[in-house]
């Protein structure tokens, strides 16, 4: 039997309503749903990057906390990511072609070698390209030299590495050496994160921020390229 | 033996608190060594945790404060088990000692034994005994594939085996494991490995030697 709600139209909502409605969506991991509520806020004219924050991120950002609080578990997150993704996808190639003057730039990211735990890593990628980087996802188990040629070929003005495991964690800080014998550090940022780090690690392989959630990762990660651009702009 | 809670056998000198997924591995060595049951006080909490490390740290801390006092010495059944070191700082601080490694696959197996295997392919789940008990509980109802199986890709792309660390030698969950295997369309391998080094958590106490059969 349908119930009342399945039926009703999002057409039918202004414009507040609908975003908090594709907000629950999300929550709720409702892919279908997601996708054409952004879909219709296009058709009314929003712009792409008004959507992607205030319905996507938005709608994100609640799960996150939540998922903080232990309200939500990690297969709720997965499939509240998976629903973002659907309206990611409908985003993406509107986003790409005003690129070049909404982008922050470029933001490399992998987790290190000899771990495969990947889901933080690609929610913070997502998260990130959410807030208008270009994300360059490495994927798993990341020898040093994966990063290096990343940052060589992408110049990155982020590079962001995870681990889940108390063993490849310390691994971290041989990327971090590496980029520093190459003169890297100068105009690459470091991110780390994955739940057994914590600041006091990151100060101790010298990695100046360390990011405890997605929707935080990505605030520092941005916060970071718009106070380089009012120090630039200060010169 | 796990309902003493306050200790009121005040001959027990050590206490042993560990992860509620060891419970039976501890009781077997307990069992297999009787005398160490008047010398230990077993006391174990939520194996759940497991899936949420950040509450071993603070959970094994609170019981600490409350009855470290009660005792000689400490032992705790833990490796790090991804705590990022939290838990090592809590145990300096009771003086109390935890078992070597990152984690249980790892002091089951030998840490030889567990890097070799991860070298030969990264993409390995292991399962122990216990996980093989409570394979429908943890893994399919724990990671949501029961109401959710689509999310099977999302957690297990890059896996292509699966490992038993066996404890005991037991038929059917040598069978339940090679199904587990092939329902996720994984490569087995069955090691019997035992306890691994869980015994030391009983080290120094006994003048009897331990004998680790399984
Ligand atoms: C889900 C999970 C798995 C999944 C992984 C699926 C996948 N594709 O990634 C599966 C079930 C496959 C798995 C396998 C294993 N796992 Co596992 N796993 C977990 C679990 C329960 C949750 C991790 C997770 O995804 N969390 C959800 C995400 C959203 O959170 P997150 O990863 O912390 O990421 C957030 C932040 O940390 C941060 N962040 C993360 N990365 C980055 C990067 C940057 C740059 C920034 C800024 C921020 C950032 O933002 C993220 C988003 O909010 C943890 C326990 C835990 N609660 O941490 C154990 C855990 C990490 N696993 C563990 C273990 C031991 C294993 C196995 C060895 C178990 C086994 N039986 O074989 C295998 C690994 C085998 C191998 N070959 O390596 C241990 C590690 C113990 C240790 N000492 O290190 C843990 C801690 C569980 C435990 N207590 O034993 N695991």
């Amino acid at each position: 039997m349908m119930s009342e709600e399945d039926d009703f139209d999002l057409n039918d909502l202004d414009d507040k309503e609908l975003v908090e409605q594709i907000q629950d969506d999300l929550y709720d991991g409702l892919d279908a749903e997601v996708t054409e509520g952004t879909e219709i806020l296009l058709a009314r004219g929003w712009d792409a990057n008004d959507v992607l924050g205030e319905a996507l991120v938005g709608g994100m950002k609640i799960v996150g906390v939540d998922f903080r609080d232990g309200i939500l578990f990690v297969p709720e997150v997965l499939k509240c990511a998976g629903a973002m993704k659907g309206g990611m996808k409908i985003l993406r190639p509107i986003l790409a072609e005003s690129a070049e003057d909404t982008s922050l730039g470029k933001f490399v990211i992998g987790t290190v070698k000899g771990d495969i735990h990947d889901i933080g890593k690609n929610l913070v990628a997502m998260m990130c390209e959410g807030a208008g980087f270009e994300v360059i996802n490495l994927g798993i188990n990341n020898p040093v030299e994966n990063y290096l040629e990343a940052i060589d070929e992408h110049e990155p003005v982020i590079v962001g590495m995870s681990a889940l495991l108390t063993t490849t964690m310390p691994y971290m800080g041989v990327v971090v050496e590496e980029m520093e014998k190459r003169g890297m550090r100068k105009d690459t940022h470091i991110m780390c994160g994955g739940a057994p780090l914590n600041q006091e690690f990151a100060d101790a392989i010298g990695v100046p921020a360390y990011g405890r959630d997605a929707a935080r990762s990505a605030e520092m990660a941005e916060e970071h390229v718009l106070s380089l651009r009012k120090k630039r702009d200060h010169r | 033996m796990i309902i003493d809670k306050k200790n009121t056998d005040k001959t027990k000198k050590r206490l042993v608190l560990g992860c509620g997924a060891l419970v039976y591995d501890l009781l077997r060595l307990i069992k297999q060594n009787p005398s160490l049951s008047d010398k230990v006080n077993l006391q174990c909490l939520p194996a759940s945790w497991h899936n949420s490390p950040q509450l071993i740290a603070p959970g094994v801390e609170e019981y600490l404060s409350e009855n470290s006092h009660l005792y000689e010495d400490i032992y705790i059944a833990y490796a790090d088990c991804g705590t990022g070191g939290a838990l090592d700082r809590v145990l300096e601080k009771f003086d109390a000692k935890r078992i070597e490694g990152a984690h249980c696959y790892e002091f089951f197996a030998g840490t030889d034994v567990f890097e070799q295997l991860s070298e030969e392919e990264l993409g390995t789940f292991y399962l122990t005994d216990y996980l093989v008990k409570n394979f429908n509980r943890i893994m399919i109802k724990g990671l949501g594939l029961d109401k959710h199986p689509e999310l099977f890709e999302v957690y297990f792309k890059h896996y292509k085996k699966l490992v038993y660390l066996a404890q005991t030698e037991n038929e059917q969950w040598q069978k339940d494991a090679q199904q587990y295997a092939k329902d996720f369309g994984f490569e087995y391998e069955y090691r019997l490995v035992g306890t691994g080094s869980l015994d030391v958590v009983f080290e120094e106490i006994d003048i009897q030697p331990l004998e680790i059969k399984d």
